[in-house]
Formats: structure tokens, sequence, C-alpha cells
């Protein structure tokens, strides 16, 4: 288990530092200038030369590397170009809309598929299992963005039950915060969900045909009972695999839906830096979100060990 | 995805939305950028001055609705016969949001920070002009210029010239303290700014209490917001496509005024054939302005030269170069230009740039010339046509107001180089006699309009849509500003 540990942290380490150099280098090839953007077309020569000795991009390439790494390394991500604001506060509040989402849209389409999945897969081939493989179909080929701008026609224009977009703050109270955050996390767990259930479904199927299943059924316990206490529980580990892919997606993937409910979240401000050429903040990002697909990978593996105890002992060597 | 969106939005207006309260005395905005920081003096984007402009901050002067010059901190002032000394008589009694006294010291602090060599004002040339700032007492500022500077007293009410308290300036990006009449209260980055009414203002008092700036970018979610009732008022609105559905609700006016944008496919006057002005005439003639407009959403007004029609001094030149494409394929046989030439038009974002770039390109395919297109980002435009000017063709708004300043460089990203025009535009910088001005700006135009530097095309449109209920927004924009000082709800 150590060792284990040990090798995912090194890996951790280099996979951070690989991606902090690609991200450095495609940066430095783009065109674009942050200073030249924030000054815009009015700009003289001697400013422009000013705001960029003020930023420090009159520097060689390599020093700045150099700087930024060695300030990651001490907790220091920088400040922000174009806000003048200390990046990690940046980040900080955005991580605030983001991960709540998140974590919203996951436990939404886990409670919809885990269920929906089940019931169909146990239902196989009669009227309930077609119609709901039917919606799932039909959730998947929904644009999340579509069924956005759908949710907030219906529950925000027509009925204005829900704000149509933005953010107030989680200063305002967790209710106010959360009732922003209820339609676009059903625009993003809607489809999610209706992916999820198609897994669930045939992993569920594969374990319902399975020895120990039978053999429950022939001792004589309920269909309903060999069904959640075998086949679901052994169906897990695809559908584990499957959701930590959904939460890496979630926490910077959503650009499209933050723009359509106009949130302030780590999506939009990874788009708005590139836009801007606020490097050091698409720098730090890119790190920040290949770490976090790192970590949600490590818990996904720790999933493993905790669904299927075979993985530990054979693992763990 | 718009059309869809479009029909939906009209289903639920027929459904009939309830009106969100309406509190008496607060309004909510909609921009479709965000400010990147709140320093109109440490960032050009033009967001910093639609949230700060009239509302925090205030200069010397300021520009009206109309866009005159009016006084503002400075109550009245004299100029010397010769224009080179400007003798302010400040207003007496005012302070900033901090408390922090203003007097003619902030005016020389202002001024000479804007000036200092490592000064990153985006407007650094308005002060360059400025020989000295005298202080003889702390109601009356002095400023001697080098040479008389016609505009003046336009570029300092522009908010670049914003007059700041030495006690703020260092925190003023993300805490802004001025004079006017709303204090900064918070901003939640990405989100919103918020603003309360400032209750020791030396003026006449907002009406307002409360003010809150949101960020919408996206078209659907700007139109959502204000059929839902989230905003008031969307002063630039981002989605033409939805007029149509707003126009139809009676809780909303919808109106469409002028801005300073002149929209032009700017040619790059330097690179073969373009340097020749029969090329750049006939691809004037080869334009059909109002086809283009119409394609655009039919809200532009056609311009023939550098300059907004209705502005003090316009000469009405659109029908210079009328839409003939006979006329310009001879002109381009003419000029050598074999037909299946091939030429470039870069594309900045902005919906007048990409669409308008395809209307165009077919236009050109009438007369001859291949136009490829290549959209490029706001940076890559930056970079490559603005800084070194590579490109052939491009379409692009200036917004500046007062800027035909930018055909007299020595140095600007469409080559346009003409002794005649500079000779010009130095008399018109030098003039001080508002008639004199007056004709040498029709002659500067008519100038621009004979060279054709670049092909003039448009006035870009202000779309502006807000409560029924609402008055005193500004109408048109004669900078960028959302000058709340005037605004309040009807009964």
């Amino acid at each position: 288990m150590n060792g284990f540990l040990a090798r995912r942290i090194i890996g951790l380490a280099l996979t951070l530092l690989a991606a902090s150099l690609v991200v450095f280098l495609v940066l430095q090839v783009l065109p674009g200038d942050p200073a030249s953007l924030m000054l815009d077309t009015q700009a003289r020569a001697d400013t422009l030369a000013a705001l960029r000795h003020q930023l420090g991009l009159d520097r060689p390439a390599w020093l700045r590397y150099v700087t930024w790494v060695w300030g990651l390394l001490h907790g220091d991500l920088g400040q922000s170009y174009t806000y003048s604001v200390p990046v990690a506060e940046l980040v900080r509040q955005r991580v605030m809309v983001s991960l709540p989402l998140a974590v919203m849209s996951i436990l939404l389409s886990t409670g919809i598929a885990i269920p929906v999945g089940t019931l169909s897969a146990a239902g196989r081939g009669r009227r309930a299992d077609v119609a709901l493989m039917g919606m799932s179909q039909l959730g998947m080929a929904l644009p999340n963005f579509w069924l956005g701008i759908l949710l907030i026609l219906v529950f925000a224009v027509a009925l204005p039950l829900f704000p149509a977009g933005g953010f107030v703050g989680w200063d305002k109270g967790a209710w106010p915060a959360l009732r922003c955050l209820v339609l676009p996390a059903c625009a993003l767990a809607l489809p999610q969900a209706a992916i999820l259930s198609r897994v669930t479904r045939s992993a569920v199927l594969e374990t319902l045909g399975q020895d120990y299943v039978r053999t429950a059924l022939s001792k004589g316990l309920s269909g309903q009972a060999a069904l959640w206490r075998h086949a679901v529980p052994n169906a897990l580990i695809p559908v584990v695999t499957i959701i930590g892919l959904q939460f890496s997606f979630l926490l910077a993937g959503t650009v499209i839906i933050e723009n359509v409910f106009a949130l302030p979240g780590l999506g939009r401000l990874v788009f708005q830096a590139i836009a801007q050429r606020d490097l050091i903040v698409v720098q730090d990002l890119v790190v920040l979100l290949a770490g976090s697909v790192i970590v949600v990978n490590f818990l996904v593996d720790l999933a493993y060990l905790a669904l299927d105890p075979r993985i530990a002992r054979d693992g763990a060597r | 995805m718009t059309r869809f969106a479009l029909t939906l939005l009209a289903l639920s207006c027929l459904a009939g939305p309830a009106l969100a309260g309406v509190a008496d005395d607060s309004i909510t905005l909609g921009m479709p950028l965000e400010p990147p920081v709140l320093d109109p003096t440490a960032s050009a984007a033009a967001a910093v001055k639609e949230v700060t402009y009239g509302n925090i901050f205030q200069g010397l002067t300021r520009i009206t609705e109309a866009g005159t010059v009016a006084p503002l901190l400075a109550k009245s002032w004299t100029i010397s016969p010769d224009g080179l000394t400007y003798s302010f008589a400040l207003q007496t009694g005012v302070t900033f949001h901090d408390g922090a006294p203003f007097d003619c010291s902030n005016v020389k602090f202002s001024y000479e920070r804007a000036q200092a060599p490592d000064s990153t004002n985006a407007q650094k040339g308005f002060f360059e002009p400025i020989a000295g700032i005298a202080c003889p007492d702390p109601a009356h500022a002095v400023i001697t210029l080098k040479r008389p500077t016609g505009l003046f007293l336009n570029n300092m009410a522009a908010g670049d010239a914003s007059i700041f308290s030495p006690a703020s300036v260092a925190t003023n990006k993300t805490h802004p303290i001025g004079t006017g009449p709303f204090m900064f209260k918070s901003w939640i980055k990405g989100d919103r700014v918020e603003l309360v009414r400032n209750p020791h203002y030396w003026g006449t008092p907002a009406k307002l209490a409360s003010a809150t700036f949101r960020f919408i970018s996206d078209p659907s979610a700007a139109t959502a917001a204000i059929l839902a009732g989230d905003l008031d008022a969307f002063p630039l609105f981002p989605a033409p496509e939805s007029l149509d559905v707003i126009r139809k609700d009676p809780r909303f006016a919808v109106v469409i005024g002028t801005t300073q944008g002149k929209t032009i496919m700017a040619v790059n006057d330097a690179r073969k054939p373009f340097d020749d002005v029969r090329v750049r005439r006939a691809l004037a003639y080869a334009i059909d302005r109002k086809a283009l407009i119409e394609a655009l959403g039919g809200l532009g007004q056609p311009i023939g030269s550098h300059f907004i029609p209705g502005n003090p001094g316009y000469v009405d030149l659109v029908g210079a170069y009328p839409y003939d494409p006979a006329k310009a394929q001879s002109l381009l046989a003419e000029a050598g230009v074999k037909p299946g030439t091939e030429v470039t038009i870069k594309l900045p974002p902005p919906g007048y740039a990409r669409r308008g770039g395809e209307v165009i390109a077919a236009m050109l395919e009438q007369v001859g010339l291949k136009a490829k297109l290549v959209p490029v980002e706001w940076a890559q435009w930056l970079d490559q046509v603005f800084k070194q000017s590579d490109f052939d063709l491009t379409i692009i708004a200036h917004v500046e107001p007062n800027d035909l300043d930018i055909y007299a460089r020595d140095k600007y990203y469409f080559n346009y180089h003409s002794p005649e025009y500079k000779a010009l535009y130095q008399k018109y910088v030098e003039t001080t006699d508002a008639a004199a001005r007056l004709d040498l700006l029709g002659q500067l135009q008519r100038k621009l309009s004979e060279d054709e530097p670049n092909i003039f095309l448009f006035a870009l449109p202000k779309v502006g849509v807000w409560n029924a209920k609402l008055t005193g927004l500004w109408h048109n924009q004669p900078i960028f500003a959302n000058d709340l000082s005037n605004v309040a709800w009807s009964k």
C-alpha cells in the first residue's frame, strides 16, 4: 500500500512538471501579448514598454518559467495580469462556484442513473426498459447548452422559480446561492445521467448473468434482494470509472454551460484568461486542473479497492 | 441554436411571464464584458469606463450624452488668446469617497502621474501637450500647454483623465475611490459589481440608491436575463436577433442610438495592389453598404469617411462611391489587377466582422476578386494586424471619438502616408477658432474620402434594451459610459 502511494505521488509530481512545461511553451508560441491587449489600439510605444516592464514580460522566457515554478512550489500562484489580483484569490472564488456545481451535478446524475440503469437491467426487454433507454438515448443526444436554454426559458422566464443566470455569492446565504446552481446542475446532470444509466444497465446485466447471482437465486433469495445485494455492488466498478471521468470534466469543462448561465466558474476563467492572454492564470489553471484530474483518478482507484478487495490484494504486492 | 432559441423565446412570451418585482430605487444593468480592473487609468478596456465613468470617477470636464464638453470638477475655465493657458476654477467642498478632500493638488497629482515615464495610461498621448500645472490656490488650476491643442478639454473629459486622490491611487484597481455620485460597494469577480449612492456627494445626489452591473456575454443568456426580469437594462445589448421578441413585449423599451464606432474595411496601403488608390476606390465601389447593413440587422448608418453622421462638422460623403460593380471592375483592370486575384480578409470576433466578412467576400467575388476569410481572435488581431501590419484587408470598428489623428501618424497599422493630410491635421490641432475647426474637419473628411485609405462602411449602432419605466439612460454613446447620475424610475 505504501509503495502504491509513493508511486502515485511521484507520478503526480512528474505529470505536473510536464504539464507546466507544455503549457508554458505553448503560450510562448501563441501570438498575442497581454500588455497590448490591456492598452488596446491607442497605446504608445513607451506606454507599452513601461507596462511590459511592470508585468515582467521583458524578462527572458526561461527566467519567467523558473520564477513561476519556484513560486508554485512555495504555494504562490502569482498575480493575474488583467485583474491585478493574486491568482490564488481568483481561483478560490471560482472554485466556490465550480466545485459545488460539480458535486451537485454528480449527485444528481448518479442519483438518477443508478436506479434507472438497474431497473432497466432487471426488467430487460420489458416496456419500462425500452422507455427508460429511449429517454436515455434522447438525453445523450441533447447538447447540454441547449438543455440549459430550455430550462432557463421554462423555469426562469415563463415560471420565475429560479434566476435566469448569474451567481449571487455564498455570503448572501446558502439557499440564494444554491438556487443559482439548480438549473445549471440539471443541465449538466441530465445528459451525464443518460450515459451513466446505460453504463449501469450493461454492467448490471453482466453481473446478473454471473454464477453467484444464479446461486443466490437458487438458494431462495428473492429477485430484488439478489439484484440489490449481489448484482449491483459487483457492477459498480465501471460505473465509478465513468463518474470519475465525469467529475474531472465538470471541474473545468463546463465553460459552455457557465456562459449560458453567466456563472463565474473555473471554465469561464480559463476561457477569459486565454482570450485576454492572462498567461499566468492560464498556466496556473492548467497545472491545477491537471493535478485535480490526477487526484480524482486516485480517488477512483481507492474506490476500486473498497469495492473489490481482490484489487487491493493483487495490486499491493 | 439561435433560431430555435428565438422560437422558444416567442413561445415563452405567449405564456405571459410574470413581471419581476421592481424596486424603485435600485437598478441592475447588463454588460457583455467584465472590466478587468476598476481603475480607468490602468486599462483601455471599454468596460472599465462603462462602470466607473461619471458614476465613481470624475474629471475636470465631462462628455454629455450629446457628445459636447461640459464642466464637472471644474466649474468654469478661461483660455488665453494664444490657446496655451487654461485657467480652471474648481468646485469647492468636494471630497473623495474615503473622505479625502479634493483641490488643485489632486489635479496636479493625477495629470503628472499620467505623464510620468513609468505611466501605463492607455491615453498617455492626451497628457503629452501639458507643459506645466500650477496651483495658485486650492480652488484654481492653471494648465499651460506646449502648443495649442483644440481637443484638450475633450481629452480631459475622458475616463483616462479622472481625478484621483494620492491616498487611494494604489488600490483603485480593485476598490475604486473617486468623487462621483456613486461609491463602490462590492465586486464578485466574473459576475457583478455593486455601487451605492454617495450620501456626501457635492452635486445633485443620484436618484438611485444602488446600482448593480452584471456581466453576461452569451446572447441567449442576455435575452433570458432581460425577459426574466433579472436585469432592468442592457445598454449595449449583445443579441440583435432577439430584438423582435423584446419589441413585442410592452415591459421593455428598445432604443437604437449612435456610437462613435466607425466600421471600416481597413486596407494595408503599403501592400500591393492596395498601394494603388484605384484599387482602393474599386473596393469602395464594389461594396453595397445598404445590403451589408441589411445583412447585419439593418441598424447601422452608411458612412463615406472616418466620421460619424450627426457629429459637429460632419460632411456627407456617402455618395462618393456608390455601389457600382462595373466601375469597380474597370478600375481594377486599369490598375492591372487580374480577375481571380486572391485577397485575404482577417476577421476579429465581433459579429459585424465575422458576418460582415462573408457578405463582403461575396461582393468582392462579383468584381472578380477571390476573398479568403481568416477568422482571428482579438489577441491575434492586435498582434498580427495592428502591431505587425501583416494583412491585406480586415474589418474593424474604430470606436474612439475624434480619432482622425490615426491617419496623420507616422506609423499606424493601415500604413496611410499622406503629407497633405498630415499638414491639414496639424493645422486642425493648432486651430482653436470653432468655425475654422469645423471647416478643417470637413477638409479632413474629404481628403480621406478621396484617398480612400480604408473602405468606410457604416456607423456602429448602439442597441439598448431597458425597462420602459426607466428614465435617464443614454440613448446615444458618445463615449463608453453608463452615466447613472440622472437615471430614475418613473412612477
